[in-house]
């Protein structure tokens, strides 16, 4: 029976749950500006990583090597094009 | 009547209402036309429904090449108006209208349909694959595009034309210095056309990772596959910036939010910002399967493998990453501080390292060749000095400081074009010429083929070097006239007469194709000009399902090795083959988005809603539709196999 159990699934959905309430204490917590940002950001990031490996089959077949690339090169971008465009709008502009 | 006035032209002309009676009497012809030869069911049957990769490509090339024609026209239309100082033959708005046209027909309604023929085309062949991994997602891209670019093209005769230039930069596009309904014809016509070419993206991403006959590893892909498996990447990252910049544009102009507007807390740089972080990479996606075709016809006629094929390879990738990392070169003096505008410029230089590195495999590859002058070859001979002037231009561009100076010049204007030119158009031109006789059965003819490569060439070299001089001497971009004191005149006439005979060019192009299709020998076989990859090692007309045994493949020229080395191709005997069927939803379904994205246009509610419910039913249709496809036996093959070998 145990070779039945979806353990890696269940622990999986636990573990979102977990993220969840973390990014909730955002509302219901008093917390700073950076601190809930901080918070909000790296839930989201393992929640997202979370859900692309453990529900998603992101790693579990042989084209393994193209997703990842894909998804890497996604995160890549995004980082650039956020980062790029405060550089541009705010940081940088004088 | 009231309903109506908003149909009407804010500035009209005779030339427009011309144009009118044209595109009525022209829509007559072919209604009439179709009826009187009784080929609606034929065009119903074999084109409208078709999901068959190598009839959307060539439905996209006809679309490129009529839209090739209609911003050429623009072209011809601007330089005329330019030609000589303090010209009246349009005012400032028409000039306006037009130069914005041009810019988005020829990018998005031109040069991308174009690329997308030949990728449609060729790339399943290439890789040895029976169509795309999405047929009917494959049909669907096609009228998206299609639809998208006729709402576009409508927009001068109903409504108004957009006017904000290509780029649609806010605050002018927005409403209060945009106020008729052609930018909101941009936004709606273009997004239509995207979320097209985002699918594509994604298909032929699919394809071109999954679908390889046995034996093609990921480097042992022909470069032309290579190149637009790097371009469709680019597109699936790139795309979503513009579906969302242009969402935020639409609601600015139609819903009242204030994402770039000046006031109420908007930023209107945000919308260059984003138009950019799109626009620059679409570049690159125009660029990189226009390389992969000229690295192809290069190493077909110096009959040798192309050299360095790693660093190719490389190279498109390491430029794939650049891509995202440059954007904001294109407003350098938009306001940010040194320290930003310096990080773009250099990385922008540093993108001229991997296209050097393709410059240089080229030459290398022509070293010592046996170079056969064909047409297509001329072409790529023609675009490898050209565009070099180009990407040097380009390297100066980038200098932010000296930016400054040239900034919205004509000098910018003659530097994209001189990329794009030789760049994208010769390409594509070339890989007509090349592919033409794979898609109908006859060559082009060469005398003429080569008159046009050289018109084009002297044209454009006389209508786009002295644009360098005006702009570096003050010439602004998009003013409509000049005065005589600031001696632009007679540049600008030679500009003119320099547009004037590459139009000439493109009009060879369509003699050209009547005369090959009156006099062109039928008995050309599979492959005329002896080539290398595997697009050549099936018949010509190409069966439906491509190759009736997959090929077996053991190196990066199979066709080239299984000629001279003998090496076996395909092996074993036929088995049935399993195809998709064709379906009506994918042309429906585009006729009602042009429902749609006409309604949006001029806000009439009624209309948009049930239009949006009408595409979720086809895409509901399609979700329960139970579709299996269809099997052709092996009778049915030998047949078709015995016919086509019988031709050769």
């Amino acid at each position: 029976m145990r070779e039945l159990f979806p353990a890696k699934q269940v622990m999986g959905f636990v573990f979102s749950l977990i993220l969840t309430i973390a990014a909730l204490l955002v509302y219901y917590l008093d917390m700073s500006f950076t601190a809930g940002m901080t918070l909000l950001l790296i839930t989201a990031f393992i929640q997202a990583g979370l859900q692309l490996i453990v529900f998603m089959h992101a790693g579990e077949t042989k084209d393994k090597g193209s997703i990842y690339t894909n998804i890497y090169f996604g995160v890549f971008v995004a980082l650039v094009t956020i980062l790029g465009t405060l550089l541009c709008m705010i940081w940088g502009y004088i | 009547m009231d309903f109506f006035d908003r149909f009407a032209i804010p500035h009209p002309s005779p030339v427009i209402y011309a144009s009118m009676v044209a595109i009525g009497l022209t829509v007559i012809a072919i209604i009439a036309g179709l009826t009187y030869f009784k080929k609606w069911g034929y065009l119903w049957r074999e084109w409208l429904t078709t999901v068959d990769h190598k009839r959307i490509g060539i439905m996209y090339l006809i679309s490129a090449l009529l839209m090739l024609f209609r911003g050429g026209v623009d072209a011809i239309m601007l330089r005329a108006q330019l030609a000589t100082p303090e010209a009246k033959l349009l005012d400032a708005q028409h000039y306006n209208e037009i130069f914005s046209t041009h810019g988005v027909v020829m990018i998005l309604f031109m040069a991308m349909p174009f690329i997308m023929a030949l990728m449609n085309f060729v790339v399943p062949l290439q890789i040895g694959a029976r169509d795309v991994a999405f047929p009917r997602l494959n049909a669907l891209s096609f009228w998206l595009f299609f639809m998208g670019a006729m709402l576009f093209n409508i927009s001068f005769v109903i409504g108004g034309s957009p006017d904000a230039g290509w780029t649609s930069y806010f605050p002018l596009a927005g409403n209060e210095f945009s106020e008729s309904v052609g930018t909101n014809y941009y936004m709606i016509a273009i997004q239509i056309a995207g979320i097209g070419t985002l699918m594509t993206g994604i298909n032929f991403m699919t394809t071109i990772l999954k679908m390889r006959t046995p034996g093609m590893t990921l480097m042992k892909m022909p470069m032309f596959t290579w190149s637009s498996l790097v371009a469709n990447v680019i597109i699936v990252f790139a795309f979503p910036v513009l579906t969302v910049a242009l969402a935020l544009g639409t609601m600015d102009r139609l819903f009242g939010t204030h994402f770039f507007t000046t006031d109420a807390g908007g930023l209107d740089m945000l919308w260059a910002n984003l138009f950019w972080v799109w626009g620059h990479p679409e570049v690159y996606i125009l660029i990189l399967p226009s390389f992969g075709i000229f690295s192809e016809i290069i190493s077909t006629f110096a009959k040798r493998n192309l050299y360095g094929y790693k660093s190719m390879v490389w190279s498109m990738v390491v430029i794939a990453g650049y891509s995202f990392l440059v954007w904001a070169h294109h407003f350098f003096t938009m306001g940010q501080g040194a320290l930003t505008n310096s990080i773009f410029s250099i990385t922008t230089m540093a993108i001229a390292v991997p296209t050097g590195v393709k410059i240089f495999n080229w030459l290398f590859t022509l070293y010592k060749g046996k170079i056969e002058i064909t047409t297509p070859m001329l072409y790529a001979i023609h675009f490898i000095p050209l565009f070099t002037i180009g990407g040097v231009t380009g390297v100066m561009l980038a200098m932010s400081a000296a930016d400054y100076q040239y900034h919205n010049t004509m000098f910018l204007v003659a530097h994209f074009h001189n990329v794009i030119i030789p760049g994208v158009v010769y390409a594509m031109l070339a890989g007509l010429t090349y592919y033409w006789p794979k898609m109908f059965g006859f060559m082009l003819n060469e005398r003429i083929g080569k008159w046009t490569v050289w018109l084009l060439s002297i044209g454009f070299l006389l209508a786009f070097m002295p644009m360098y001089i005006t702009g570096l001497d003050g010439q602004a971009r998009r003013m409509y006239t000049y005065s005589e004191s600031t001696g632009y005149g007679p540049w600008n006439m030679a500009s003119f007469i320099g547009a004037g005979i590459m139009a000439i060019g493109f009009a060879l192009i369509v003699y050209n194709i009547y005369y090959s299709i009156r006099y062109a020998s039928r008995d050309i076989g599979s492959d005329p000009w002896d080539a290398r990859t595997l697009e050549w090692a099936t018949h010509t007309p190409v069966p439906e399902y491509n190759f009736a045994i997959s090929p077996q493949v053991a190196s990066i020229e199979p066709f080239w090795d299984s000629k001279k080395k003998g090496q076996e191709l395909f092996k074993g005997s036929y088995e049935k083959i399993h195809m998709p069927n064709n379906s009506g939803i994918p042309f429906i379904m585009g006729c009602i988005f042009f429902a749609w994205g006409f309604s949006f246009v001029f806000g009439i509610w009624v209309p948009l809603i049930l239009t949006t419910i009408g595409i979720f039913v086809c895409m509901a249709l399609r979700s329960f539709e139970i579709d299996h496809g269809h099997y052709i036996s092996v009778d049915e093959i030998e047949e078709t196999e015995t016919k086509l070998r019988g031709a050769n």
